[in-house]
């Protein structure tokens, strides 16, 4: 976690003033932090720009140094507005991770973002309310569930589609994706809970948006290779990770999701269980994010028994060696880590033992950004620069020997299919296939 | 359960992806566990083994300069063979995409600034405009990119003595940028030969350099020749200006650095070495004098990592492999001894370029290169070091850095694989 990490030190509070310095409130709205000590840590490597796949291809972005300890500086001494252009970061979060130098960037852009978004933006633009829109797409996913094919077949209408675009700018170039039949919560419902029960291993499940409400399989293969390890799983009800909302800015929704999470989910550290996450937008968000940005009771603890699924196998059972003794039928990826993979050093774990696994042969296709970063990609007005960021991606992916992309992240698997039309799959999904 | 391997090395720059290689030519199964991008993406690209000892040098063979070196240098532990080795896994790292193997003999390339330093290995790409090589010169900078400014560094190149002519051009670059556009999307725009007012990129460059060019039989720019498709980039300027075209190595940050960085993590690949990046080692548990498990700080939780042998590879007081305060030296990982003038003020000398003490600041290696205590015993009997964190080499003035970092690397890593897989 970056340095600024604690909202919580008593002498930062609104107005509180101590012999050392007074506190600056910077963002007095949306936050109690202080942000100051990252800012004074950057010592202009530009690292962070060189990293930055919004700035490679969008001329007007000034980069995370501006918008981060740049930006963060000038406010504190003239109070500055937030600039327009932290609209145009995708929170990837790449900055973070080039850093040599520890400043809390996107913690930073987050935060600007949010009082951009409260102080400055017009709530009856167009802008706004498409950002909301998206943003929100749990409201709308769940919607659109209750009558999923209806759903489908008006997203998938050009007619639709122009609408969408023309109202409210959002690219007419996707195809929205499909809406599952039964959604993962129906279908856990439906065979009743848990089918395994123990006192020593347990994991509550967050499932996130998108595999409740777009890919349920995720979630079953999830569950099933969990039971197969003799883990107790439970799915308490959740809200949106706030993923979406952070990086458009929504602080005070992502605030009430993640209230209801944070919730649900440290009642149960208590008896024992940890927290999985099948998606690493959720598994980032509920890790970093949280912490960083709020300040709710039990929020370190959720933050510190959330695991990405894999990663806790690994951790915890003798994955590799599992793996070496079964086979799988010949079958061969091209695969992406997403960005937010990569901050919690994720990003190879897939390849590494996949590797292991006979049948399977699996290239990492190297480290651009898929360039969707959930809803960026979905801004008529961001679609193409997107879309330039990610042809390295496709490039290589049409390199690689794979004909099937695999990824952890439900937007950029959007965004690999998009652009070559392979199919895509979970790295849960093999692992199903292998064990169970 | 912790992920368990048989060597676990420990940074990501130059040394530990050197020890990690070295290591899997044991058969030994190996993990690089590395927090930030390394200093290689700041660093020049280049590879200097030794240009300067003492008050020797520049030394065309940089062998010949060993015995100038202090006694507790760490090219004394790993030996003339030590540094061969490393140099022989560096070079079936990179393949073509470096020069300078063919011979024991320093090349002298030019530095951004002008200068001229002997060095092991170059970039391909750098290699036409080598100093020690013949030919005029005509040095291309550009307005937007201010790190290179090549009528100065044409006049440095001129006053250091080069037997040839050097002129220094600055245009502007076919495509305007914002003023502090990134030397990335210099190169992406040739890259991709983006179309531009009169034509393409390439093409309306080339024409913008021919009309300067005034006999010169060479071309050199800043490193920013294209990133992925850089060769297809250098050829088509060089067809069409009639001569070839070089690039000079640039400050950070550094487009040739962000490259070797890319083989390095490449060869890991090819070599089965597993990686885990983005999180730092914080922590470890020993028993009877052997680390047992590192732990890794995996955003807010501890993760634990196992391995046989471990190599300690964390960089210097850029790489964050040393902490200093106003009192004290630290290793922070395992708290390795670094042995430090008391007297703060003894740290420095006062001239920017003097012999400081801060520059050989580092652990204190035994012949197997295991970090030693006050008494100089072994601290830990599994735990080897390479690269910035071993004390005792001036890598700056000796023009050393990488060469230390490979020799140290390919024996650090090569007794931690022998060790392990016995
Ligand atoms: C600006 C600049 C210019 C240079 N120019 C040249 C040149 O012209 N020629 C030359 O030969 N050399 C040059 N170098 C030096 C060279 O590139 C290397 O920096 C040097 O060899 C040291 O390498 P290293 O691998 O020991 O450490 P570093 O490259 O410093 O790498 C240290 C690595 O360890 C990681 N790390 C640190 N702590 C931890 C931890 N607790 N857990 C996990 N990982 C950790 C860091 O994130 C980093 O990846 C230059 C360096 C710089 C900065
Ligand atoms: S989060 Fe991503 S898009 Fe935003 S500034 Fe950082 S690197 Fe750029
Ligand atoms: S990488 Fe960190 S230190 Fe370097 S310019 Fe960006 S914020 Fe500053």
């Amino acid at each position: 976690m970056s340095d600024a990490e604690s909202p919580t030190n008593p002498n930062l509070n609104p107005g509180a003033q101590t012999d050392d310095f007074e506190a600056v409130e910077v963002f007095p709205e949306s936050t109690d932090m202080d942000l100051r000590p990252g800012a004074d840590n950057c010592y202009k490597c530009t690292a962070c720009d060189v990293s930055c796949p919004v700035a490679e291809v969008d001329d007007e972005f000034p980069g995370p140094k501006f918008q981060g300890p740049e930006q963060w500086r000038l406010k504190r001494k003239d109070d500055e507005p937030v600039d327009d252009s932290i609209m145009s970061c995708s929170n990837c979060m790449r900055c973070d991770d080039a850093c040599p130098s520890g400043v809390p960037l996107s913690q930073m852009h987050n935060t600007a973002r949010g009082e951009y978004v409260e102080k400055e933006m017009d709530k009856l633009s167009r802008e706004y309310i498409r950002n909301r829109i998206l943003a929100n797409y749990g409201t709308l996913a769940q919607l659109g569930s209750m009558f999923p094919r209806l759903t489908n077949a008006m997203m998938g209408n050009s007619l639709v589609q122009m609408v969408n675009e023309k109202v409210l700018g959002i690219t007419s170039e996707r195809d929205f994706p499909a809406f599952a039949t039964q959604t993962f919560r129906e279908w856990w419902n439906e065979r009743g809970g848990p089918k395994v029960r123990s006192e020593e291993k347990r994991v509550a499940y967050f499932h996130g948006c998108y595999s409740n409400y777009n890919t349920p399989e995720v979630g079953k293969a999830m569950v099933r290779v969990f039971e197969s390890f003799g883990y107790e799983v439970v799915v308490p009800k959740q809200r949106c990770s706030g993923t979406p909302m952070f990086a458009n800015g929504m602080l005070e929704d992502a605030k009430r999701a993640a209230g209801i999470n944070v919730e649900n989910f440290s009642g149960l550290l208590n008896e024992g269980y940890d927290v999985i996450a099948s998606c690493t937008s959720c598994s980032m968000s509920l890790r970093q994010e949280y912490p960083e940005l709020f300040d709710i009771d039990g929020i370190k603890d959720v933050s510190e028994h959330t695991y990405e699924a894999l990663e806790y196998l690994r951790i915890h059972e003798n994955l590799e060696d599992e793996l070496r003794e079964v086979s799988v039928d010949d079958q061969s990826f091209a695969y992406h880590a997403p960005c937010h993979a990569r901050n919690q050093g994720l990003d190879r774990q897939s390849v590494e033992l996949f590797r292991e696994l006979d049948g399977v042969e699996i290239e990492d296709v190297g480290d651009s950004c898929s360039g969707i970063s959930g809803t960026y990609g979905w801004k008529e007005e961001k679609y193409d620069k997107s879309m330039q960021i990610a042809a390295d991606m496709f490039d290589h992916m049409e390199h690689a020997q794979g004909d099937v992309g695999m990824t952890e992240c439900p937007t950029c698997s959007m965004q690999m299919e998009h652009g070559t039309g392979y199919d895509i799959k979970h790295p849960l999904q093999l692992l199903e296939e292998a064990l169970v | 359960m912790a992920i368990t391997d048989d060597v676990l090395v420990i940074g990501g720059g130059i040394a530990a992806c050197t020890a990690a290689l070295s290591a899997a030519e044991t058969g030994a199964r190996v993990r690089l566990l590395a927090h930030k991008k390394s200093t290689l993406r700041q660093a020049s690209g280049l590879v200097d083994v030794l240009g300067y000892a003492g008050d020797e040098g520049p030394f065309s063979d940089p062998y010949a300069g060993l015995d100038a070196l202090p006694e507790d240098h760490p090219y004394h532990i790993v030996g003339e063979d030590g540094i061969r080795d490393g140099l022989r896994l560096f070079d079936e790292a990179v393949g073509d995409a470096y020069q300078g193997g063919h011979t024991d003999t320093n090349a002298l390339v030019m530095t951004h600034g002008g200068a001229v330093k002997p060095t092991a290995r170059y970039p391909e790409s750098v290699a036409p405009g080598l100093a020690s090589s013949s030919g005029d010169m005509l040095l291309v900078g550009f307005e937007n990119l201010t790190d290179f400014d090549a009528p100065v560094a044409a006049d440095h190149l001129t006053a250091a003595g080069v037997p040839f002519s050097v002129r220094g051009v600055t245009l502007e670059f076919p495509k305007s940028f914002r003023s502090d556009a990134k030397v990335t999307r210099f190169a992406k725009a040739l890259d991709r030969d983006e179309s531009v007012d009169g034509g393409t990129a390439r093409s309306v460059l080339a024409d913008a350099i021919d009309a300067e060019l005034d006999g010169e039989t060479r071309v050199g720019f800043p490193a920013m020749l294209g990133d992925d498709h850089d060769d297809e980039v250098r050829d088509e300027l060089a067809d069409r200006l009639g001569v070839p075209v070089f690039e000079v190595p640039t400050g950070p940050p550094s487009l040739l650095g962000l490259k070797l960085e890319d083989m390095l993590f490449d060869a890991l690949d090819e070599a089965g070495v597993r990686i885990s990046a983005g999180n730092p080692a914080v922590d470890f548990e020993a028993e009877d004098g052997r680390i047992e498990t590192v732990i890794v700080d995996q955003k807010s939780r501890r993760t634990p990592y196992e391995a046989d042998q471990i190599v300690l590879a964390t960089g210097g007081l850029v790489g964050k492999g040393i902490d200093s305060d106003r009192e004290h030296i630290t290793e922070p990982v395992f708290g390795c001894h670094i042995p430090h003038p008391e007297d703060r003020y003894e740290w420095s000398e006062p001239e920017a370029f003097g012999s400081h003490a801060f520059a050989r600041f580092g652990v204190v290696p035994d012949d197997e290169l295991r970090p030693t205590d006050e008494d100089g015993a072994v601290q830990f009997e599994n735990l080897r070091a390479a690269g910035g964190v071993v004390g005792g080499a001036d890598i700056a003035r000796e023009k050393s850095a990488s060469g230390v970092s490979l020799s140290t690397g390919a024996v650090a890593g090569r007794l931690a694989g022998e060790e392990a897989t016995q």
